[in-house]
């Protein structure tokens, strides 16, 4: 981390996507996208699906490669470099669709794992932390269960406990309520407003309305791997610009 | 779980008993208690049977005859033996060729199964399909047949006149495979021993490091230091005993070979088909424990910022393992059992001397008893073995 990037201006975006393009095979699922995420914003994407909203949020920690066009966190490019690879991924927080926890490991096991691995913490330092988030996202009594024993939603909030145990600046959501029963939605919602009040730069992937309209500075439409418009949610969903994300919208709004 | 019926109380008691009737506790009970007396009643019948018919013939029974001198030869032994040797002794000759071919095998049965496996998964679309052919191929004929197949290929083989030479370090012949092995020097066993201890220590180290690790937060890297000692510590007991360096290579000599060591054709032809066989079958629980880790997991390990070698050690393995271990070590077992098929070569197994034995003393209820307790123990251990990993490692869920 020794690049250039302590210089950076205040206002500088903590995440800057510029011109960037992937395709698999001959299909293009990136085209050109741009997108500058200022610190402590909350941005929310949304789009059909297939249009390339996973994979883009997947080049930000590296999880997708991208060809084309240029990516950086805090200053620093994502390349191949593996050193500034490990040193990005450890600033970014991941919540999966399917939650994605390590089933072999105990609720506090998944969390302390990357402390103690990659941070260099001491066993009893990473299991406070881990309490520490545990209660945050309202769990503290599972810490000794393992994963399949917990509900959806208590998943998701420990899968969410785990990338904050990192104590990542940013934090990148999958469509993290995708995969779970209504009655569970609320709860794992809950806890990403209450993330997003506490100052956390995040890109969220949903087609939960009502938390875009609560949370996002900004709401991103994205349809064929393009981002077809970006605005403040009341001009979003009050004006919108393009033709295609009025279809979107009247398709998604009306369930 | 439905509970049983509970008893209600007050009710007529016709009426109770048949609840009992329809409890699911009494009828489970009911059936294993029948399932035991009838298993009883069969083998007394059959004991009896047996008994009588024997007494009949005049045929001894007991196992007073392991004492009794064989009176014939074994073709390969790994440990003493002579036609004067006692028909116990002859029996263990058999097991120990059952234990050294299904080593054997099995280690072959590992290696190529690993390597096919990964090779079925593998990116490389021929490699890919060679390997999904070699599997279909090993996993669908009959394992007799293959070990036959071997044998003629073993008989085939050019004379040792015309061997085929290996890199200079062996022949390949009708005679078998000969090939250059050290001379023997007491060294061997001490290193042997050091390589065990050597082990052991790397095993201590490592568990010392992960104590340190959670205790203090910091890394010692093992792998270096595992491997020194793992190598090193035989090592120093070769330089130790003077560096013992003689190796002895096989020379053509007349109709055969000097010096080296040479497995018989027999042992190649058993174990290359008992262990091609099984490498098939191992193949697909490989290629199925690497498939059983999702993806995700290894894409959640990596948004923790977790190193590809503690992702393979925390997260890849420890599921993968889960998968492959009880079907690779019920795929063991049967290699093991494979191996009696031995008898179709004429390779001198458990069966097939237990079946020598059989012929000359006539007492086959005896011979069969001490060839299925071999093969039973063998089982038992290997799954009992396999209860207490599966207890230890198994995934909780609700
Ligand atoms: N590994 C892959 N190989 C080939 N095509 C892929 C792969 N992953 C995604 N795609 C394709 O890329 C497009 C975008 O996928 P994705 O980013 O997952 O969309 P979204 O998250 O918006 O639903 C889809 O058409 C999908 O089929
Ligand atoms: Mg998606």
């Amino acid at each position: 981390m020794s690049q250039s990037t302590s210089t950076q201006a205040a206002d500088a975006p903590i995440i800057s996507l510029h011109n960037v393009s992937k395709w698999y095979g001959q299909f293009q699922v990136l085209c050109a996208v741009d997108l500058d995420v200022r610190k402590g914003e909350r941005v929310v994407v949304c789009g059909p699906s297939g249009s390339g909203k996973s994979t883009l949020i997947r080049c930000i920690n590296r999880l997708e490669v991208h060809q084309e066009g240029r990516i950086f966190v805090k200053g620093l490019e994502m390349t191949d470099n593996v050193k500034n690879i490990d040193a990005i991924r450890r600033n970014i927080g991941m919540v999966f669709q399917n939650f994605n926890l390590f089933p072999h490991l105990t609720v506090l096991e998944n969390l302390t794992l990357g402390p103690m691995l990659t941070r260099h913490m001491k066993k009893a330092d990473a299991e406070d932390l881990a309490m520490h988030f545990l209660r945050k996202v309202r769990i503290p009594e599972q810490a000794r269960k393992y994963p399949l024993q917990l509900s959806g939603g208590q998943q998701q909030r420990v899968a969410i406990a785990r990338s904050l145990c990192m104590e990542p600046e940013i934090m990148l959501f999958d469509e993290p309520t995708s995969a779970l029963d209504p009655e569970m939605i609320k709860e794992v919602l809950d806890t990403m407003i209450e993330l997003a009040e506490s100052g956390m730069t995040m890109i969220v992937v949903t087609h939960e309305m009502g938390f875009a309209r609560t949370v996002a500075d900004n709401v991103v439409f994205m349809a064929d791997g393009r981002m077809v418009e970006s605005a403040p949610p009341e001009e979003f969903f009050g004006n919108p610009r393009e033709e295609r994300t009025r279809t979107f919208l009247d398709q998604i709004l009306k369930h | 779980m439905i509970d049983a019926t509970p008893a209600r109380d007050g009710q007529p008691s016709a009426r109770r008993s048949k609840d009992l009737l329809y409890s699911e506790g009494f009828r489970a009970a009911a059936y294993q208690i029948a399932l035991a007396a009838a298993v009883v009643f069969v083998g007394l019948f059959l004991y009896q049977n047996v008994v009588e018919n024997l007494q009949r013939q005049n045929i001894a029974t007991g196992f007073g005859f392991l004492r009794e001198v064989s009176q014939f030869e074994i073709g390969e032994t790994l440990i003493n033996y002579s036609a004067r040797d006692t028909y116990a002794r002859a029996l263990l000759v058999g097991l120990l060729n059952t234990l050294s071919v299904s080593a054997a095998g099995i280690v072959l049965a590992t290696i190529i199964g690993f390597s096919v496996g990964i090779a079925r998964v593998s990116n490389n679309w021929l490699l890919q399909r060679i390997a999904t052919g070699y599997v279909e191929i090993v996993r669908n004929v009959p394992v007799i047949l293959q070990v036959i197949f071997w044998a003629a290929v073993t008989r085939n083989l050019p004379a040792p006149r015309q061997a085929l030479e290996l890199w200079g370090l062996g022949f390949l012949s009708n005679r078998g495979l000969t090939f250059a092995t050290p001379v023997a020097d007491p060294a061997h066993g001490w290193m042997f021993l050091a390589l065990v201890a050597g082990i052991a220590l790397a095993g201590i180290g490592d568990r010392w490091a992960r104590r340190h690790r959670e205790a203090t937060g910091k890394h010692v890297d093992m792998l270096w230091p595992s491997l020194a000692v793992v190598i090193g510590l035989p090592l120093v007991v070769w330089l130790a005993f003077g560096a013992p360096h003689l190796i002895s290579f096989p020379e053509r000599k007349g109709f055969s070979f000097v010096g080296g060591y040479t497995i018989s054709p027999e042992f190649v032809a058993l174990m290359t088909g008992i262990s091609l066989y099984a490498s098939g079958f191992i193949a697909e629980i490989v290629r199925a424990g690497i498939e059983a880790t999702p993806k995700g997991q290894v894409e959640a390990a990596r948004s923790i910022a977790l190193r590809p070698r503690f992702i393979m050690r925390y997260v890849v393995l420890p599921q993968a393992l889960r998968v492959i271990v009880p079907p690779l070590t019920s795929q063991y077992v049967s290699l093991i059992k494979n191996s009696s098929i031995a008898v179709v070569v004429g390779y001198p197994d458990l069966v097939n001397i237990g079946n020598t034995v059989m012929n000359q003393t006539g007492q086959a209820v005896e011979a069969i008893a001490v060839m299925m307790t071999v093969y039973l123990i063998i089982s038992v251990v290997t799954s009992l073995l396999m209860n207490t990993y599966n207890r230890l490692v198994a995934i909780k869920e609700r």
